[in-house]
């Protein structure tokens, strides 16, 4: 199976439930989390995941409009990329 | 085992630089041959051009905007390069060549490119009857299409400067400013005169698929002028060496995204992946600007003295760091300093800083030229050439491209501002030298290539 993973970062004030609410919807579409982590920068929380995607029973595009209108709903930025992006941004 | 290889901090950084300092690939331009379309009846020649350019690039808009969902990097403009239409419609007896820019508008509509660039020709030697017929329908070609790019090569430091061709070229950008007046003459920011022009650039207005290239190409520009303002802003109080490796640093990051883009782009189309294209384009959003970048260095105003100096150094700092981030560097690769799409720049203009006299200086240290600039419409055909000639001997002397892309706006003069809106800007009318170059121009013949030539 190819390897397809995907970086899911959070950013905003901090508030109840933004990890349920996220970590459910990947749930929801079988996609894995393979690493998560989490810190409160100048008062703004900040959330990195790693997930792979392979076995998602959704397409990226969709999953990705998922967790970006989650977002919205809750006052919080979500990105969702292609893990390429940065491993070839910062390496050779 | 790492899970993925890069850093929490570097994952926000590349966040940061979208969505703060805009950090965007500028330009995926597909580049097409048509050297198998020309036909002596020109209906025929046009429909195969048509239908070649709807047949390679049916994909090009889709998988742009797909690329552009999934790594979340945004692509501005999917653009098309063509074979240089002289040598197209030459084939067909007529000697005006409107329709086939009509057909590449069509075309371009019809695949969703915002632009399309090769309505051009390479003279820099003298005409073929294709070269004469081609630039003759410019003027119209530019006022009757929306999407078509033309340029025309004059002078080349192997070839030297053809000056018929010069003052020719001052004639035709009177006369699109002429006939596109009702539109603030914008026909003109469509039209770029250039010496050594490059065959694989991916920008416009300047892009054309070179006779060296191969049937189809995916070139790529990509643009960061706000990810590199940002990196000098944070070292107010380091030395200028040091500062050279803060630009590399950042420009190495900005090119592996483009570098990225284009492979991608390229294996999906399955076309392949000619060159990245490192220029700092500007455009007019708040930041993404060269000339603050000029600032940030430390000059008051861009186009005060030093100014030459700071925009060598940001210059060779962004070839230095990309050309390390990528399999093939080509195309323009320089800072660009089109005036009306730099809201610095404009700035500097309005207060006196900057003048058409700095940045034809300016123009010996980067890419490209005196770019979008608007000059009073009562501006000679002469003066315009003579602007030309001193252009193209920068660039034939210093074995690199310049280019000018120069709009006398009918009916306006200095003090007026145009505007052409999105990312051509706005534009203050600068003044040019009231004294004639008259009769320098009107000797015509051609400026013979340089000894820098006689390098076998």
């Amino acid at each position: 199976m190819k390897e397809n993973k995907i970086i899911v970062t959070v950013l905003g004030s901090d508030k109840v439930g933004i990890i349920a609410t996220i970590t459910r919807i990947l749930a929801d579409s079988k996609a894995n989390i393979l690493d998560i982590s989490q810190t409160i920068l100048h008062e703004y929380f900040t959330m990195i995941m790693v997930v792979d995607i392979s076995n998602s029973t959704v397409d990226f595009a969709d999953l990705r409009n998922q967790l970006v209108s989650v977002g919205e709903k809750m006052g919080v930025q979500v990105n969702a990329q292609k893990s390429e992006v940065f491993d070839y941004m910062h390496r050779i | 085992m790492p899970i993925s290889s890069a850093t929490g901090q570097e994952i926000l950084e590349t966040i940061r630089m979208v969505q703060m300092e805009n950090l965007d690939i500028r330009t995926i331009t597909m580049g097409i041959s048509l050297r198998d379309c020309g036909h002596s009846d020109p209906k025929i020649s046009q429909q195969r051009i048509y239908d070649k350019i709807t047949k390679y690039a049916e994909k090009l808009v889709s998988e742009g905007n797909r690329l552009e969902l999934e790594y979340g990097i945004p692509i501005v403009n999917k653009r098309i390069s063509v074979t240089p239409m002289s040598m197209v419609a030459e084939s067909s007896d007529i000697d005006t060549y409107v329709d086939f820019a009509r057909i590449l508008d069509k075309a371009a509509i019809e695949v969703g490119v915002n632009f399309i660039g090769g309505f051009s020709a390479l003279v820099q030697k003298g005409y073929t009857k294709g070269d004469l017929a081609l630039i003759n329908s410019i003027p119209l070609a530019l006022a009757e299409t929306e999407r078509v790019c033309s340029s025309v090569n004059v002078a080349s430091t192997k070839a030297g400067i053809n000056m018929e061709a010069v003052y020719h070229m001052g004639k035709i950008i009177k006369q699109t400013a002429e006939l596109t007046k009702d539109r603030d003459s914008l026909g003109c920011a469509k039209l770029v005169v250039f010496c050594n022009v490059p065959e694989d650039n991916p920008f416009m207005a300047g892009a054309f698929h070179g006779v060296g290239e191969p049937e189809c190409v995916i070139n790529v520009g990509v643009s960061g002028p706000g990810v590199v303002l940002n990196a000098i802003r944070k070292h107010p109080n380091i030395d200028l060496g040091e500062l050279s490796n803060v630009i590399k640093k950042t420009a190495f990051k900005i090119t592996r995204i483009g570098e990225l883009v284009g492979k991608e782009a390229s294996k999906r189309l399955n076309v392949p992946f000619g060159i990245m294209d490192l220029s700092l384009a500007p455009t007019p959003a708040i930041g993404d600007s060269v000339s603050d970048i000029l600032e940030a260095i430390g000059l008051e105003r861009t186009g005060t003295h030093g100014t030459t100096a700071a925009l060598a150094m940001l210059n060779d700092a962004v070839k230095k760091g990309g050309i390390m981030a990528s399999s093939h560097v080509g195309g323009l690769s320089g800072a660009f300093i089109p005036v009306s799409e730099d809201a610095g720049m404009i700035e500097a203009v309005e207060v006196g800083a900057l003048t058409i006299d700095k940045l034809e200086a300016m123009t010996c240290v980067c890419s490209v030229g005196l770019d979008m600039i608007a000059i009073p419409g009562d501006t000679s055909a002469e003066t315009i050439a003579a602007i030309i000639a001193d252009e193209s001997a920068i660039g034939m002397i210093n074995r690199k491209t310049t280019a000018v892309r120069l709009i006398p706006v009918a009916g306006k003069s200095v003090g007026e501002v145009v505007e052409f809106g999105g990312l051509l800007g706005r534009a203050p009318i600068m003044p040019v030298n009231k004294f004639s170059s008259d009769i320098m121009v009107k000797r015509g013949g051609r400026i013979p290539a340089p000894l820098q030539a006689f390098n076998n």
